[in-house]
C-alpha cells in the first residue's frame, strides 16, 4: 500500500492503483481515474454503473459480479463493455473507489 | 594480454501481460462446459480478447435443444465419489446437477443458456467445429445466434494466431 496524490488528494492505493480506502474518494478523483484509465469523461452511464458498484460494496462489503451487475445496475452488459472496455467490474470498482473485486464472475 | 568480451545489455523486461485467449470447449457434461466459459468471462471481464471454440461433446453448450439440459457426469467421474453403480441409478445424474446448479446460482455463476448469452454480450466470440458439425450433421439453425460461424480447425488456428490456446 502507498500513499499518492489523485487530484490533490492524498489517497492510499494498493499496487494497481485501486484505493484501500473507500472514504478518502471523491467525484474528482473518479474523474482523474477515469482519465488514466482511457474514459476522457465519465457520462451518466459510466457514473450509474460506478455509483451502483460503490453502494453495493459499501452496503454488503463485496463488489457485484458482471452478471449483477447486468442485470441490476440499469446498464445491460453489451453496453458496460463499451463503456469500460478494459473490463466493467474492475474499472468500475477503481473509478467509484472500491478495491478490486475478487469473485470469479 | 585480456580481452574484455563484450557484455550483453541486461534490461529488465516489461512484465507480459495476456491479451488473447483462444479456449476450446470438448467435452458436454455440466463440469466439463463451465471450466471454460468461466475462463472466457474471467478474460473478457479483464479486458483480455476471448474467442470460445466448441468442438465434439462441447457443441451441446451451443446447441437450442441441448444447452438447457447439461448434466453433470455421475458415472466414470472420480471426482463424485460416488460407487459407480450408485451413479448409475436413475435420476441420479438429474439430482447431482441440480443440487450442483443451486450452488452455483449462490455464487452467481449462471446457467449454462445465460452464461452463453453473457459471453456473447461480453465481446467474446463464438464458434462451432466444423468436423463435428459434419459428422453429426448439425447446421448454424442448430445453434444459439451468439455463434459467429462453423469453422475448420485451421481456421481456428488463424483466429487464435498471438493468443494463447486452453483445451479443456
Amino acid at each position: 500500500m502507498t500513499m499518492t496524490l489523485i487530484a490533490d488528494a492524498p489517497v492510499d492505493v494498493d499496487a494497481e492503483g485501486f484505493l484501500t480506502d473507500p472514504e478518502q474518494w471523491n467525484e474528482a478523483i473518479a474523474d482523474a481515474i477515469a482519465r488514466e484509465n482511457g474514459i476522457p469523461e465519465l457520462t451518466d452511464r459510466h457514473w450509474l454503473v460506478v455509483t451502483f458498484m460503490r453502494e453495493r460494496y459499501l452496503a454488503t462489503g463485496a463488489a457485484p459480479s458482471i452478471r449483477a451487475l447486468g442485470k441490476e445496475s440499469g446498464v445491460p452488459i453489451k453496453e458496460l463493455y463499451q463503456l469500460f472496455p478494459k473490463g466493467p467490474a474492475k474499472l468500475a470498482a477503481k473509478i467509484g473507489g472500491i478495491p478490486k473485486p475478487k469473485g470469479c464472475i | 594480454m585480456t580481452e574484455l568480451l563484450e557484455q550483453p545489455q541486461l534490461t529488465p523486461a516489461e512484465p507480459e501481460t495476456i491479451e488473447k485467449v483462444s479456449i476450446v470447449i470438448s467435452k458436454g457434461s455440466l463440469e466439463g462446459i463451465y471450466p471454460g466459459l468461466i475462463m472466457a468471462n474471467g478474460a473478457r471481464m479483464e479486458g483480455i480478447e476471448a474467442d470460445l471454440f466448441f468442438t465434439f461433446f462441447g457443441l451441446d453448450a451451443i446447441r437450442t435443444d441441448r444447452f438447457e439440459k447439461i448434466k453433470v457426469a455421475t458415472v466414470g467421474n472420480p471426482g463424485m465419489h460416488l460407487p459407480t453403480w450408485l451413479g448409475a441409478i436413475p435420476g441420479m445424474s438429474r439430482l447431482a446437477t441440480k443440487m450442483m446448479q443451486r450452488q452455483m446460482e449462490k455464487i452467481d455463476i449462471p446457467p449454462i443458456p445465460e452464461f452463453i448469452e453473457l459471453l456473447g454480450d461480453s465481446g467474446a466470440r463464438l464458434y462451432a467445429c466444423k468436423a463435428t458439425v459434419d459428422m453429426f450433421g448439425l447446421t448454424m439453425d442448430d445453434f444459439v445466434p451468439q455463434v459467429e460461424e462453423i469453422i475448420s480447425v485451421g481456421e481456428f488456428y488463424e483466429k487464435s494466431a498471438g493468443g494463447q490456446i486452453i483445451f479443456t
